[in-house]
């Protein structure tokens, strides 16, 4: 199951460099000069160094799949003493396939930003930012050591931080863009300590050495507060901490919806399809050790499944386009993270790849409608939408064919990858498979149902914005931002065609690919039942995509057939369905629980009881006490330095009696 | 006896006494002519960055000992030198504090518009006593260049402060002196016991184990008040919030470093015994000075109060690099010493470039900032990303090798201090929010954009805070021979008995003797 070791070569590839350096330049060339110099031609660069990076990528990856994996580093970046760590490169099939995806995810959503951010006063900034984004996010997948990994991953934060906050005159932009960097931090503590832990059992942070003797710690134990732990459980757990933060898994998801406060571009990129998708890319990328760790193979299962529950049953109730999008993001990693959780990696790539298309899809449809909108006071919300299928024929059809991806209809991409981690937990050898598959198949009922509803309340019926658009018509959005949803749409068909799996004709050609570095997972036909596994995969099959279907069927009995049903819920459970409106009050909890306390602690005790009375009453006291003493031993007016004086030289003279003659 | 190789010429002399000649300059240029003795100034804190730079070029770097070394007899009764030397602990010091001086007179340059000739001589005379702080091999002479800095910083804010510089100044005064007082009776001691005040030889004595530890103590009180460490930390928001610019980023930039290098240099490798016996205490101490100084950020109201207060915070990690007394620990000490003289010096710059135009610190006096002046709002968002310690900027490599460091040691103090991590980036990006997000405030509308001077002054900073989070090597490369020497020795005096058990033990010997 080790990546075999042996076929990394550290002289190949080394062009790869250029997949993130490209972008790198360009962001810090159109950052320098973008205000002053270059302004509205600002997009060119960025543009066509990340279409560079896209064609090398795919050279990469076409050495890749002809057996050529390199390993090498640019440059020792950290040198102390016992530790040595290079910014360095690690092309396998995993690092290939990201840096495909991401570059050319990167390069369509460039293309489209120039129409969508056109005329905006910060456009050298937007396209500086995404570029840097860029670079950061292929240094992060392309990452041969864990200190580069944690490199790329704070890398991302700050752009997604820089991008949130992107209308940073606008408080809710400011606070969503602070709240993502600080959740996140969270997050990376807990990293950081498993990033340590790493360093103190293998003395080396380079992925080969950790993952080549990952075994011998596999029955190693450690006293953490009079328990003994399991070392692979303690560090991938604290690893996982990581990628709760930066996935926006259950309890750290409270940023991504937020986060929708930056430019729509931005959501679709790095919200959606990439940054994401960073810690199921370490997860997947540590393996080896989560798979030492039943307990952590647990809890990424159970966070996976909770998310991916939750995150389902908050989007149908929210009026804004891109949170419900947003809210299907986190349920969608959560299925990538139920796939790791019960061991088929392979299968939560995979999902991570397709996802990445037609999740960037689905948004980049939401921001062709918000761009028509943004005349109204909030161009985000559906109610105000309806029938824009007349006015945008091709966002209506493309944002279609996401729509069908997500809901996992055969034939599109979703079906094939959902469907995978479907069969897979429940076939696989973990106990908490069978369940994990239970909920994954309910949500993707409430997944259809969701997206369908987005589809026939933004495109169909009647356009209910007129007023707020002061009777302009809406119109289709320009070429420059049509051209890469059709091309992207094209991903979100055919991307899961890379993977059919066998039971349907296909090879499975992305499993087979990632096999040596994710290998397979075990397979385990449930005992007890009568059914070949052909057979039982393709009633598994069936299930989903009937839940699909009636998912979809709901969404148009209520939004279309009979909408007096939609106040239904709201009606006759009103506390339940306000808590769902409200997200489990998350944010609630959270302000309550740990932001006014901490708070409180700052300012009144830190700042004023202690600091103010205690430390400072006590050196100003010290003078007054000096001064009664002084009074009472002699008539002695003078101001308080000389007091001090007096004081320190006795008690130097007592001490230096004391030290020189005591000893 | 630690390895000395002689200087071919006296280059740490001439770092030294080039500030003083300088001020003796500035002395005899009438005081009408306020441009000649700016540029003086500039001029000769300029050269004598220049005659600096050969210790980055000739410095030994697989030379564990002390080079550069001048050696004069000075008191001959005593027995006490003129001696200087550098080592890798203390050779980038040197460099920072020749590089701050300059950058002082450059952002002080339209700032200081009273007394201009007694503050720019003030400053060069700071900057010599300092640089002769980190060369100084002889205790006398290190406690007598120690006690001259102190001179011209209280000066530099008692008379160009702000309003309540009176009282700023008594306080710093009193912390110092107090602290001191107590390291020249240790010094004193030292001298009386052992009978030189060289320190290359001291730092291979073996001083009994009790005497060790109150030694320990009283040199403590000298150094944690420079740091300063928690709870004597409150004359440094006072005294950095009062201060004018320059005196701010000076002291920021490389005074309170000299409580950690005094540590590094005496503390550590003095008293090995006291060293190992007290390391949990100091990190106990450290612990809370990084958690108390970040959640005190998130209360204040004044701009350079809050950095003040992150100086805390920062030189708590510092000490616990220091005190985790592993290799990575205490070289991630001495890089985050540099950094945080940059960062942090940068951050008090930054304060002054608006102060000069606004006359106001307090924080609710701005916002929407990065739109009246977005290249100011670019360079302060670097060095608050650099202060919160991202990857790539230079915070992150000292944070990293600290607590990597700690871990090794005591795992459950990087736990506690990890904690910083996250609260540093609250209050770091609270205030940026603050000060530069959200709408503009009509009291900064129209501020006019950074200056080329004041443009030039930060750029040095820029330019460290990328090269040391990109290429730390260049600078940790200096420190690995030095530090593992040092940890070596107190190692070597281990293991000892516990301190709780050594005052069980006195007390005995005081009751029942």
């Amino acid at each position: 199951m080790h990546a075999e070791t042996a076929r990394y070569a550290s002289e190949a590839l080394h062009y790869v460099v250029w997949v993130p350096g490209l972008p790198l330049l360009a962001s810090v060339i159109t950052l320098l000069f973008g205000r002053r110099y270059i302004r509205d031609k600002a997009h060119w660069l960025p543009c066509l160094a990340v279409f560079g990076s896209f064609l090398l990528s795919l050279k990469v990856l076409w050495a890749v799949i002809h057996g050529t994996w390199a390993n090498f580093d640019l440059f020792t970046w950290m040198a102390a003493s016992g530790i040595k760590v290079g910014v360095g490169f690690q092309i396998d099939p995993l690092s290939a396939m990201m840096l495909a995806m991401v570059t050319s995810l990167s390069f369509l959503i460039h293309v489209y930003s120039i129409g969508y951010m056109a005329d905006d006063p910060g456009y050298y900034r937007f396209f500086s930012y995404i570029s840097l984004f860029t670079f950061s996010m292929l240094m992060l997948v392309s990452a041969n050591n864990f200190l580069q990994l944690y490199f790329g991953w704070e890398a991302v934060g700050l752009c997604s931080y820089l991008l949130i906050g992107f209308w940073y005159e606008k408080k809710s932009a400011a606070d969503a863009a602070k709240k993502a960097f600080i959740v996140n931090r969270f997050g990376d503590f807990g990293f950081a300590l498993g990033v340590f832990l790493v360093f103190v059992f293998f003395g080396s942070l380079y992925y080969q050495d950790v993952f080549a003797r990952v075994h011998e710690i596999a029955h190693a134990r450690l006293n953490l507060l009079g328990h003994s732990v399991a070392v692979p459980t303690l560090i991938a757990l604290l690893l996982f901490c990581g990628a709760l933060g930066k996935s926006a898994q259950f309890p750290l998801h409270v940023w991504l919806p937020d986060a929708m406060e930056g430019p729509t571009p931005v959501s679709a990129l790095i919200h959606a399809a990439t940054m994401v998708t960073a810690g199921v890319f370490m997860v997947a990328r540590c393996h080896s050790i989560f798979e030492l760790s039943p307990v952590a193979m647990a809890v990424v299962a159970a966070a996976g499944t909770i998310t991916c529950f939750m995150a389902a049953t908050i989007a149908p109730t929210q009026f804004d386009i891109k949170r419900v999008i947003a809210y299907s993001t986190l349920s969608q990693l959560g299925y990538m993270f139920m796939a790791c959780g019960v061991g088929a990696f392979a299968a939560g790539m995979f999902h991570l790849f397709t996802h990445a298309y037609f999740k960037a899809l689905l948004f980049l449809g939401a921001g062709s409608v918000i761009h028509i909108m943004h005349h109204a006071p909030d161009p985000n919300d559906m109610r105000y939408m309806g029938g824009l299928k007349r006015y945008m024929p091709i966002t209506y059809w493309t944002f279609l064919i996401a729509s069908l991806s997500i809901s996992g209809i055969p034939g599109f991409a979703g079906f094939f990858s959902k469907d995978e981690i479907l069969a897979s937990a429940f076939f696989s050898a973990y106990p908490w498979g069978r369940w994990v598959w239970f909920v994954g198949t309910f949500v993707a009922f409430l997944t259809a149902f969701y997206s369908f509803r987005v589809v026939f309340m933004a495109f169909h019926g009647e356009f209910r914005g007129r007023e707020v658009l002061h009777g302009k018509e809406p119109h289709e959005s320009p070429w420059v931002m049509t051209i890469p949803l059709m091309l992207i749409a094209i991903g979100a068909v055919f991307s899961g065609w890379v993977g059919i799996p066998e039971v349907l004709g296909g090879s499975n050609h992305f499993a087979r690919f990632m096999a040596p570095v994710l290998g397979h997972p075990e397979v385990h036909v449930p005992e007890g039942m009568a059914l070949s596994e052909k057979t039982l995969e393709f009633l598994l099959m069936s299930i989903s995509v009937l839940a699909g279907l009636l998912g979809i069927g709901l969404a148009w009995l209520v939004y279309i057939k009979k909408p007096s049903l939609q106040t239904l819920l709201p009606r006759r459970v009103p506390h339940f369905y306000r808590y769902l409106y409200r997200k489990w009050y998350w944010d609630e909890i959270y302000y309550y629980l740990i932001v006014r306390p901490t708070l409180w602690v700052a300012e009144t005790f830190v700042g004023l009881i202690v600091d103010t009375f205690v430390i400072e009453g006590t050196v100003n006291g010290l003078p007054a006490t000096v001064r009664v003493v002084g009074s009472g031993l002699r008539r002695f007016q003078s101001g308080v330095v000389q007091y001090y004086a007096l004081f320190i030289a006795f008690g130097a003279l007592a001490l230096f009696i004391l030290l020189h003659y005591y000893f | 006896m630690v390895d000395l190789r002689l200087a071919d010429f006296p280059l740490l002399s001439l770092i030294i006494w080039l500030p003083v000649a300088g001020a003796a300059l500035l002395f005899v240029i009438p005081r009408s002519q306020e441009a000649l003795i700016k540029i003086v100034a500039l001029l000769v804190a300029l050269a004598d960055f220049a005659v600096s730079l050969p210790l980055w070029f000739h410095f030994d770097r697989h030379f564990s000992g002390f080079q550069f070394v001048e050696k004069h007899t000075w008191i001959k009764a005593l027995g006490a030198h003129y001696f200087l030397g550098v080592d890798g602990i203390s050779v980038l010091f040197i460099l920072l504090s020749a590089l701050i001086t300059v950058l002082c007179i450059l952002i002080s340059w339209e700032s200081i518009t009273d007394k201009v000739k007694e503050f720019y001589i003030a400053l060069l005379l700071t900057s010599a006593a300092m640089i002769g702080v980190f060369c100084a091999l002889d205790l006398l002479l290190f406690y007598v260049f120690w006690e001259a800095m102190l001179i011209p910083m209280y000066l530099i804010i008692g008379i160009w402060g702000g309003p309540r510089r009176l009282y700023a100044t008594i306080k710093f005064v009193l912390y110092t002196l107090l602290g001191s007082v107590l390291m020249l009776i240790g010094i004193i001691v030292i001298y009386l016991k052992i009978g030189t005040f060289e320190v290359p030889t001291l730092m291979r004595m073996g001083l009994p184990y009790g005497l060790q530890v109150l030694l320990f103590l009283a040199f403590f009180a000298a150094f944690a008040v420079k740091v300063p460490m928690w709870p004597v930390h409150t004359w440094l928001p006072d005294a950095h919030t009062e201060a004018p610019t320059a005196g701010s980023v000076i002291l920021a930039g490389i005074l309170i470093k000299m409580g950690a290098y005094g540590f590094l240099r005496f503390s550590l490798s003095f008293f090995p015994k006291a060293t190992l016996a007290l390391a949990v205490p100091m990190l106990v101490l450290s612990i809370i000075a990084i958690i108390y100084g970040a959640l005190a950020c998130l209360a204040q109201t004044d701009l350079k109060r809050l950095i003040a207060y992150s100086s805390v915070s920062h030189m708590g990690f510092v000490t616990l690099g220091i005190f985790s007394l592993t290799a990575n620990g205490v070289e991630g000490a001495i890089l985050q010493m540099i950094n945080h003289g940059v960062v942090t010096g940068a951050l008090f710059m930054c304060v002054g470039i608006v102060y000069d135009r606004t006359h106001s610190r307090e924080i609710s006096y701005y916002g929407g900032l990065a739109t009246v002046m977005p290249i100011y709002a670019a360079f302060f968002m670097v060095f608050t990303m650099a202060s919160i310690g991202l990857p790539g900027t230079n915070g992150f490599i000292g944070e990293f090798l600290i607590l990597l460091g700690t871990f090794q040691a005591k795992k459950w103090a990087t736990v506690f201090a990890a904690t910083g991590v996250i609260l540093g980036a609250c209050y770091m990006l609270w205030l940026y929010q603050r000060v530069f997000c959200q709408k503009v405030n009509p009291n900064i509308a129209g501020l006019p954009e950074m200056k080329l001077r004041e443009l030039v002054s930060l750029l040095p900073m820029l330019i460290l805070v990328l090269w040391i989070g990109i290429y730390p090597k260049s600078f940790l490369s200096f420190m690995h021979p030095s530090v593992n020497g040092l940890l070596q020795h107190v190692q070597a005096a281990g293991p000892v008995t516990s301190i709780t058990q050594l005052i069980k033990e006195g007390l005995h010997a005081i009751l029942f003797a």
